[in-house]
């Protein structure tokens, strides 16, 4: 089985539309002749189900679904595997994920790529350098940076298309553009290319027609606050954000990957001051942010505020108590939701209408007075 | 002519139907067991109402039709309802247009219960409990069975009681095992029943009404409200008098008949179908197979005739419609 074509294939979890910044990265800094880049089967039935036959049964849900994903990149031919890691307990994963595909047989290389003491540039370097002798610390260090570039325009984009989806006024027009762009960002080579395509989408963005501000006021508006994993990795809420578009609902959503790489660190003072009166400590991972974040959006006028987390969710369910009391202090209605690996979407369609329907006849009364 | 509007509450252990008059008031009403058919359980509904109606002299002109409850979308699509909606909103509308000044709703079913807070006539907040089934009457009428009890029985049983046992209510299989424990050191069955009927009121109140503050008037519903044994052991916990309808068991039927009344366009008159109980309903699950999401899908026939299909994520379920027939 020595195909020299295919020495190494590299493969890592999905993480929402972020496999392509992390295509794009690997792609530029790995040999083609040696190596093949392997995008995860899309999230399915059948990842959930790998996921939660090898995962120990009380570990949080994102766990499961990273494992998913790495037993079918492996059963596809992948021998290297990439893992991040955490604030909470995602800091754990990577050393139990390897122990258990270990175990279970499967022979691989595994990249960590952050441990508790942050990212160690050079070792993660000279991993990557075993896979491609010929490359160079500079380059490498200049594509980790492009990188984020790419994320942070895929982050810019989707926030703007979220951000407007209900007002737009075709239908489609949004869904279509942000498929075009996602595959022109995955192949994109140097910042004179990605400016281009920065210019080119974000005019096409801004032409799409809206409403106008005055046909905005029925609209419900609402905050997504929570984990991390729940709140980016669409097939792991059910698809909250597009059901709740669905409806004709505004959504806002603080989490991204730009947020937590680069304006976490230096906004969770910020946002411990603003949220004083509630917290004195941070509540660790994204704890803090939901707090804040909830007082922000009822400080623009949020109508209601949505609270979603995996099943065994520490930080969050650290926040949960205290969302309840900025919930009775300033009236407004917060749903929380906890997602495990149940397949049934009924109990979650059920309160998402109501809560909807509530808002409504909340919004209704208050314009009637 | 008087115009009419029917309501259809298909729950997991029960199927309710009213139907209402201009005026909002309940003509007929039916109440029988869902038994996992919830088709059947409709047609027996339906079918029972029309009776009543025509036993009533009533000419029967519906302009809407809503439906509730967990099977909502199936019955909605083959009784061809104009409004399918949630319980939440369907219990709330209900108990409002019975109770102008109700503020707290406590809902117990066969298989979830629900907390709905009001203010200004207004549904604020809700809680609704599907995890667990402690707090539900599944858990009642299987402890009731365990103890030779008929379940109508209960809560008169309870209310003898003067010491009730203490049973834990975090856990229905913690709570058997309690159950069990007390009766074989001789505990009456008093007690325990009294214990079991606390439990399912500790039970509702620890899980749904975390932080939430449950203020007069309170409204007890659901199959359960009609157990007087939970009715005295919220009154206890929540020291606060706690109101039941004589038409408890209706409210949701009656919340969504009021729904489709005020969806209703008010000169058109409904196109429903009067045969709809003597039809061939069949509903056949399958998987998509179209991506590899695999939504579960479910095809409703009509006498062997494909009508609709449900559970689909995207359009790719819906495109086969019109093409497949059956032998039914």
């Amino acid at each position: 089985m020595s195909n020299t074509k295919n020495k190494y294939v590299v493969s890592f979890p999905h993480l929402g539309n972020y496999y392509i910044p992390v295509y794009n990265f690997l792609n530029n800094i790995l040999d083609s002749s040696t190596t093949k880049i392997l995008i995860p089967k899309m999230m399915s039935s059948s990842t959930v189900k790998y996921g939660e036959e090898n995962s120990p049964d009380y570990v949080c849900t994102p766990f499961k679904y990273n494992m998913g994903n790495f037993i079918e990149s492996l059963e596809n031919g992948a021998n290297v595997l990439i893992q991040a890691g955490g604030g909470c307990r995602y800091g754990y994963y990577a050393e139990v994920q390897e122990k258990i595909l270990k175990d279970m047989g499967y022979d691989f290389i595994y990249i960590v790529l952050f441990d508790s003491n942050g990212i160690d540039v050079k070792k993660v370097f000279d991993i990557f350098k075993k896979l491609n002798p010929k490359l160079k610390f500079s380059y490498f260090v200049y594509r980790f940076l492009f990188t984020l570039k790419i994320l942070n325009l895929l982050d810019k984009f989707e926030t703007y298309v979220r951000d407007n989806y209900v007002y737009e006024i075709d239908a489609g027009k949004f869904d279509k553009l942000h498929t075009s762009f996602l595959n022109k960002l995955k192949y994109v080579k140097d910042n004179k290319e990605l400016n281009i395509i920065k210019k080119d989408y974000f005019k096409k963005l801004h032409n799409i027609k809206l409403k106008d501000e005055a046909k905005r006021k029925d609209i419900i508006k609402v905050g997504i606050v929570g984990e991390l994993y729940t709140s980016m990795e669409p097939y792991s809420s059910f698809y909250i954000e597009r059901e709740l578009l669905k409806m004709g609902v505004k959504v806002k959503r603080y989490t991204t990957a730009t947020y937590l790489l680069l304006k976490k660190k230096a906004e969770e003072k910020n946002l411990l001051k603003k949220s004083n009166k509630y917290i004195t400590y941070a509540l660790g991972a994204d704890g803090t942010e939901s707090v804040a974040h909830s007082l922000e959006l009822i400080d623009e006028g949020y109508d209601g505020i949505i609270h979603i987390k995996p099943f065994g969710c520490t930080p969050e369910i650290n926040a949960m108590p205290i969302l309840q009391k900025i919930s009775n202090d300033f009236n407004i209605p917060i749903i929380y939701f906890t997602f495990d690996m149940q397949s049934s979407e009924v109990g979650i369609t059920t309160r998402l209408e109501a809560f909807y329907d509530m808002l409504k006849m909340k919004k209704e009364c208050n314009a009637n007075e | 002519m008087n115009k009419y509007y029917m309501g259809i509450d298909i729950g997991s252990i029960s199927t309710k139907g009213v139907i209402i008059d201009d005026e909002e008031n309940i003509v007929a009403s039916e109440y029988l067991w869902t038994e996992a058919d919830p088709i059947t359980a409709t047609k027996r509904v339906v079918e029972s109402l029309l009776k009543k109606c025509s036993n009533n002299n009533i000419n029967l002109e519906l302009y809407g039709l809503g439906t509730t409850g967990s099977a909502r979308y199936l019955i909605g699509k083959i009784l061809g309802a104009n409004v399918i909606k949630n319980e939440i909103t369907a219990h709330g509308i209900g108990t409002l247009s019975r109770h102008k000044d109700a503020r707290t709703i406590l809902e117990i079913g066969g298989q979830d219960s629900k907390l709905i807070i009001i203010k200004d006539g207004i549904i604020i907040d809700y809680a609704m409990n599907t995890l667990c089934a402690a707090g539900t009457g599944a858990f009642l009428s299987s402890q009731a069975k365990r103890l030779g009890i008929d379940i109508k029985d209960l809560g008169d049983i309870a209310l003898k009681s003067k010491t009730p046992s203490k049973i834990a209510a975090r856990c229905t299989v913690f709570a058997e095992s309690d159950l069990v424990h007390k009766a074989q050191i001789g505990h009456s069955k008093e007690d325990i029943v009294a214990g079991i009927c606390n439990a399912v009121a500790q039970n509702f109140l620890n899980n749904l009404g975390k932080g939430k503050k449950l203020e007069d008037k309170i409204i007890f519903q659901g199959g359960v409200s009609k157990n007087i044994g939970v009715v005295r052991a919220f009154e206890n916990i929540l020291n606060k008098k706690v109101y039941v309808d004589m038409e408890s068991h209706l409210m949701g039927a009656l919340g969504i008949a009021i729904i489709s009344k005020k969806q209703a366009t008010n000169s058109y008159r409904l196109n429903f179908d009067f045969n709809v109980t003597k039809y061939n309903f069949k509903t056949i699950g399958r998987e998509c197979n179209k991506c590899s999401n695999n939504c579960e899908l479910v095809d409703i026939y009509k006498n062997g005739e494909i009508i609709d299909t449900l559970g689909g994520r995207c359009q790719n379920s819906k495109n086969i419609i019109n093409q497949k027939k059956i032998e039914a």
